[in-house]
């Protein structure tokens, strides 16, 4: 009851309190119980499928087929290429759509994030129309230049970097909004140049969610499938990625699809680790 | 993808089997068989023939339903043994067929046709695809299956035949994706079966390979063993290897066994 005389700060006890109480409450009603528990038995059943399946005695002896090393280091330097193209290109776009107002810049948000709900052999299919050999794009890119795409690497980084980079944008872009402009405006002030400013104060001030934005981009780009599988057809050392090979040695090799998607849980578990603060942070704020 | 229209098809297939059952149970159904619905998993290269087939066998035994789910014989072969819901299984390859037959889904398969390669170019030949031994120019995009996948094993026996070494661009899930890569000039040329080439028309041009440098594969069918409808699935079986069947089959280019 002393609580009411200092509002502010009881506020703030009071939250904590009933945060407390809620974190340790013990009686949860059986409606909820149940269907959270079914929920809990669905996501985790498979995972300690992977692992009680997995062939521990001979996991090196399944890596070590020269399909799923090249497979491995394709996806790994492709993954980080389009994240690099990503952070290159996605960040002045979120700049723009998050510091400039200009007629139909919600509709070109809707439109630059589409790829996030689009399903990925969608996007796969859209990139053959434009950029394979008789495509929009393409013809002129093979007439003119002798450049074919499809079947290339450049088409993986191309497919994976459609997928992937407005999950970048969209969290820069939310960063850049809810940043605090007043410094910008003070370097400003002091005479910095518009460039300067961005480089110096607001890449600096928005250094976390651009992190947290640049692990998801890259995480979303090692785990891409449909795009690529579409786009880029599959050719091991060439396009096949770890996801490709997964899905095969399902046909040929179940071991070796069980070792191949360890790797891929681990550095999933990896990237969730690296991302929790910036989750736990998001959702309390 | 196909395989989740597979696993989609296999529960539709499960709910109906199950309500055409119940419903059947009621006296005076008639008949000596009851009626039913059964999945066919079938070898992509069997797309055309067996839609056909199905249609056929529907209308000589009115009631029965004959759904299809095709794709890569390997694939095929691992979802059957991974449990499956397959009534049928016509693989484009003995060794396929023998991967389910070892793990008990399946028994006493019988080959029904035999199939040999050609090489399908785009209709205007951007490459000038003359013969089976230019696929081994640099300057030739080629696809192939995947070496697990009968259209490639069959593909790689035809250049180990003619002498020569292909470098594909891409490896295809199966024999259908990739005539669809030669349809959409993504490639320049791709190994199929005769009876693709066939069956896709005007959409490509075929590319003879000299009988010396071909190579054949066999397609077995067998009535997977955990059948619920073993007497429809029988029933198939036999319609494909009678002359009804068989007059289908040879239409569409295979060859008997």
């Amino acid at each position: 009851m002393a609580t009411r005389t200092a509002p502010s700060r009881l506020t703030a006890q009071e939250r904590a309190r009933r945060a407390a109480r809620g974190g340790t409450s013990r009686s949860v009603p059986a409606p909820l119980l149940a269907p959270a528990l079914i929920a809990v038995a669905f996501l985790l059943l498979p995972l300690a499928g992977l692992l009680i399946r997995a062939p521990w005695g001979h996991m090196a002896a399944a890596l070590s087929g020269s399909d799923a090393t090249q497979a491995l280091v394709l996806s790994l330097w492709t993954a980080s290429v389009s994240t690099g193209v990503s952070l290159v290109i996605g960040v002045p776009l979120a700049w723009v759509l998050a510091r400039t107002a200009f007629p139909g810049q919600r509709l070109l948000r809707a439109l630059v994030t589409l790829p996030l709900v689009l399903p990925p052999v969608v996007g796969g299919v859209a990139l053959l129309l434009a950029f394979s050999r008789v495509g929009l794009v393409g013809r002129y890119l093979d007439d003119w230049f002798g450049l074919t795409i499809p079947f290339t690497p450049l088409a993986v980084i191309m497919a994976e970097t459609f997928v992937a980079m407005p999950f970048l944008i969209i969290t820069v872009e939310g960063a850049l909004r809810s940043a605090d402009q007043g410094y910008e405006e003070a370097a400003a002030t002091l005479g910095a140049k518009r460039m300067t400013v961005f480089r110096r104060v607001t890449v600096p001030l928005i250094a976390p969610s651009l992190g947290a934005g640049a692990v998801l981009c890259w995480a979303r780009a090692l785990g891409e499938f449909g795009a690529t599988i579409t786009f880029a057809g599959s050719f091991p050392g060439q396009t096949e990625t770890m996801p490709i090979a997964v899905y095969y040695a399902l046909e040929t090799d179940p071991n070796a699809a069980i070792a191949l998607s360890l790797v891929l849980l681990v550095v999933s578990v990896i990237v969730l680790v690296s991302l929790r603060d910036h989750w736990l942070r998001g959702s309390v704020s | 993808m196909r395989r989740f229209a597979v696993i989609a098809a296999g529960l539709v297939a499960v709910a109906v089997a199950g309500c055409s059952s119940s419903s059947s149970s009621t006296p005076g159904a008639g008949g000596s068989s009851s009626t039913g619905t059964i999945t066919v998993f079938a070898a992509a290269s069997l797309t055309e023939s067996f839609t056909q087939i199905g249609k056929q066998f529907e209308s000589a035994h009115p009631g029965d339903t004959v759904k299809f789910s095709f794709g890569p014989s390997s694939g095929l072969a691992t979802q059957i043994t991974s449990g499956a819901p397959a009534d049928v299984f016509a693989s484009a390859s003995p060794a396929n067929m023998q991967d389910v037959v070892s793990a008990g889904d399946a028994s006493n398969p019988q080959n029904f046709a035999k199939n040999t390669m050609e090489v399908a170019v785009p209709p205007d030949n951007p490459a000038k695809v003359t013969s089976v031994t230019d696929l081994a120019k640099k300057s030739v995009k080629v696809a192939l299956c995947q070496p697990q996948v009968p259209c490639g094993k069959v593909a790689a026996q035809v250049f180990t035949n003619a002498g020569i070494t292909v470098k594909p661009v891409t490896l295809q899930p199966d024999v259908k994706s990739v005539l669809t890569q030669v349809e959409t000039s993504n490639v320049d040329a791709g190994m199929v079966y005769v009876t693709d080439v066939m069956a896709a028309g005007s959409k490509v041009k075929g590319v003879a390979v000299p009988a010396t440098d071909n190579a054949s594969t066999l397609y077995p069918i067998a009535a997977v063993t955990s059948s619920k409808e073993k007497s429809i699935a029988d029933a198939f079986v036999a319609y494909v290897l009678s002359p009804a069947g068989q007059s289908v089959l040879t239409a569409a280019g295979f060859k008997s066994p």
